[in-house]
């Protein structure tokens, strides 16, 4: 990752060969998706097999990479902006563990599908109202509701737990057989699992004509209406999809850590996720997920050397990206590799 | 003759007391060029824009196909056959001239909301849109980004996309807008060879363009048509010519 950085400072920003948009996330044949998506199941893989130590680290960056996703399908891909998506993620989370908390539902695979449902109605409710503003106006009513819902979560003690978080949740094991472990070994393979699936399909969905048309919204709205797209119901159903995948993201959380507090409906968590997908690129899938890799690992490694100040190295991450390499981590990697590839700096 | 493909009765559109479109009755017969012409701000675009359903009329009916399309949201007009094309070009800059196209196809052969890839499927609606592109000349930049091609090109782009939804009545703004006057021949003439069944409504100003090709004119002043008929009829009517072409067109 280093190195990858590195190279991006000296190399030039401008004039770098790059895929159309379409055939970058579309076709998902660019040499970055294939190289990022190699990195990351042998870094999965070498988790697995030497860093014991890491696994309940490693569940946390699946369940950031989930999430990461669900923001870059609906800001990257379907260009709906978001300061707002906490809500869903923190729904997800206190869906289930609400019902395990309070109403005994503790096994982990319906519940995930539980919360998936609950975000995506509430991602179906507001998405009406978020998707008649656009730009600074669809800004506001994101970060309201999600306002709203954060302050209802707050006061609904009896129900929350309030600021003190939600307490005696538990989880039964995973189909009946494998316990969560103090180690997080069945944490880091529950969200690993459940992340292959929700990436395979996210791939599967950025290719099919539906995911083209989300692009072609983001590219040209009035031309989508005028080839006879109604772009209100076909925005409005990847915002439910978006929720729904967020609130899944959310419950993993719930599950593996067995308890929820307000953090997880914060403003910051909804401002963070945003930084992610900036960071890995907007718009491709695997930037969004090596982005929320790279900002979790970052975040655990600076905030260990220094609590208080590791915003300060987020900060200067997340500028020296924007200006040096707007189309984010994803796009370092594609010019890397085409510089390897070529030998040559276009 | 055959049934009109398109019409207007009583069309009305008022922003308080600015009246933009009066009483305009249209019809457009499948198979017919018809133009549109009329001075700057005479309501040519606000009609087009009041026929695709941009704008709600404040009273009148837009009929297509003999159905009532009036309350009808622009997307489902365009379904029903009614296509545009737009005087600035108005198109999915960052995607290649190919893949325009197949959006435009997908939406047609309402496919937009398969959430799954098909190879075989993706492989026909290829072929179908380097099938129309190769109509229009374009297949050699099917893999180029659109907005690396020249404008004229890209003009062509817009016409690409209209055919690609299969249109009954197509309504050109300005197709020819934005380029030199040497190649504005090469897409009329594109225009001209297109399906006969077809009905085509073109906003022009060039009016060299206009007398050579158009079958149809109608003419709009302040609003209200001021005239209809044949190049022939509206060159010799007084009228007109008193009003909008001067005295120094002739047919």
């Amino acid at each position: 990752m280093k190195s990858m950085s590195a190279s991006g400072g000296a190399a030039t920003p401008s004039g770098a060969a790059t895929p159309s948009t379409w055939r970058g996330l579309a076709m998902g044949r660019s040499g970055g998706d294939l190289a990022i998506a190699t990195l990351l199941g042998l870094g999965a893989l070498a988790t697995l097999l030497f860093g014991e130590a890491y696994w309940l680290l490693a569940s946390q960056v699946a369940i950031t990479m989930i999430f990461a996703l669900s923001v870059d399908l609906l800001v990257g891909y379907a260009g709906i902006v978001t300061l707002g998506h906490a809500v869903f993620f923190g729904l997800g989370a206190y869906t289930v563990g609400i019902a395990s908390a309070h109403l005994g539902w503790t096994e982990p695979l319906s519940g995930l599908l539980l919360a998936g449902l609950v975000a995506a109605a509430l991602g179906g409710a507001t998405g009406v109202l978020v998707l008649r503003t656009k730009g600074l106006g669809q800004l506001m009513l994101t970060m309201a509701f999600a306002s709203l819902v954060y302050e209802i979560a707050n006061r609904a003690k009896p129900l929350t737990g309030g600021a003190d978080g939600l307490q005696g949740m538990v989880i039964a094991p995973i189909l009946g057989l494998f316990e969560f472990d103090i180690f997080g070994l069945t944490a880091f393979l529950y969200t690993l699992a459940v992340l292959g699936v929700v990436v395979g399909l996210a791939v599967l969905m950025t290719r099919s004509p539906y995911g083209r048309s989300l692009v072609g919204i983001r590219e040209n709205r009035v031309r989508m209406q005028a080839i006879g797209t109604n772009v209100q119901q076909r925005l409005l159903s990847i915002y439910v999809v978006s929720a729904a995948l967020a609130g899944i993201a959310g419950a993993l959380l719930a599950q593996t850590s067995q308890f929820v507090g307000l953090n997880v409906l914060h403003f910051s968590l909804s401002g963070e996720i945003l930084i992610i997908v900036a960071l890995g690129g907007a718009g491709r899938l695997w930037g969004a997920l090596l982005g929320a890799v790279v900002f979790t690992l970052f975040k655990d490694r600076l905030s260990a050397l220094d609590p208080a100040y590791w915003y300060f190295w987020l900060g200067l991450l997340l500028a020296v990206i924007v200006l040096f390499a707007p189309k984010g981590l994803i796009g370092l990697v594609d010019r890397l590799l085409s510089i390897l590839q070529r030998g040559e700096v276009r | 003759m055959l049934p009109p493909i398109l019409e207007t009765h009583g069309l009305n559109k008022s922003f308080g007391a600015l009246t933009v479109a009066q009483n305009i009755n249209f019809s457009l017969e499948p198979g017919t060029f018809e133009a549109l012409i009329g001075p700057n701000g005479a309501g040519k675009s606000t009609f087009v824009n009041l026929l695709t359903g941009l704008i709600p009329p404040t009273s009148g009916s837009v009929i297509l196909d003999g159905q009532d399309v009036t309350a009808l949201p622009i997307e489902a007009r365009v379904k029903r056959g009614m296509v545009r094309t737009f005087q600035i070009n108005t198109l999915f800059n960052s995607l290649t001239v190919a893949e325009n196209v197949i959006l435009a196809l997908d939406e047609h052969h309402n496919h937009g909301w398969r959430p799954l890839p098909s190879p075989t499927l993706r492989r026909v609606i290829r072929e179908e849109a380097y099938g129309i592109l190769d109509r229009l000349g374009l297949a050699p930049w099917g893999n180029r980004e659109v907005k690396s091609l020249p404008y004229g090109r890209q003009r062509l782009v817009e016409i690409a996309i209209a055919l690609a939804l299969r249109p009954k009545v197509l309504l050109l703004d300005e197709p020819a807008a934005g380029i030199p006057s040497t190649e504005t021949g090469t897409i009329i003439e594109v225009l001209e060879s297109l399906a006969s069944d077809l009905a085509i409504l073109i906003i022009e100003h060039d009016m060299d363009l206009v007398f050579r090709f158009a079958q149809r004119i109608t003419v709009l002043v302040q609003g209200a048509v001021l005239a209809r008929g044949t190049p022939d009829e509206i060159a010799n009517n007084e009228t007109v010519k008193s009003v909008y072409l001067g005295e120094g067109i002739h047919a």
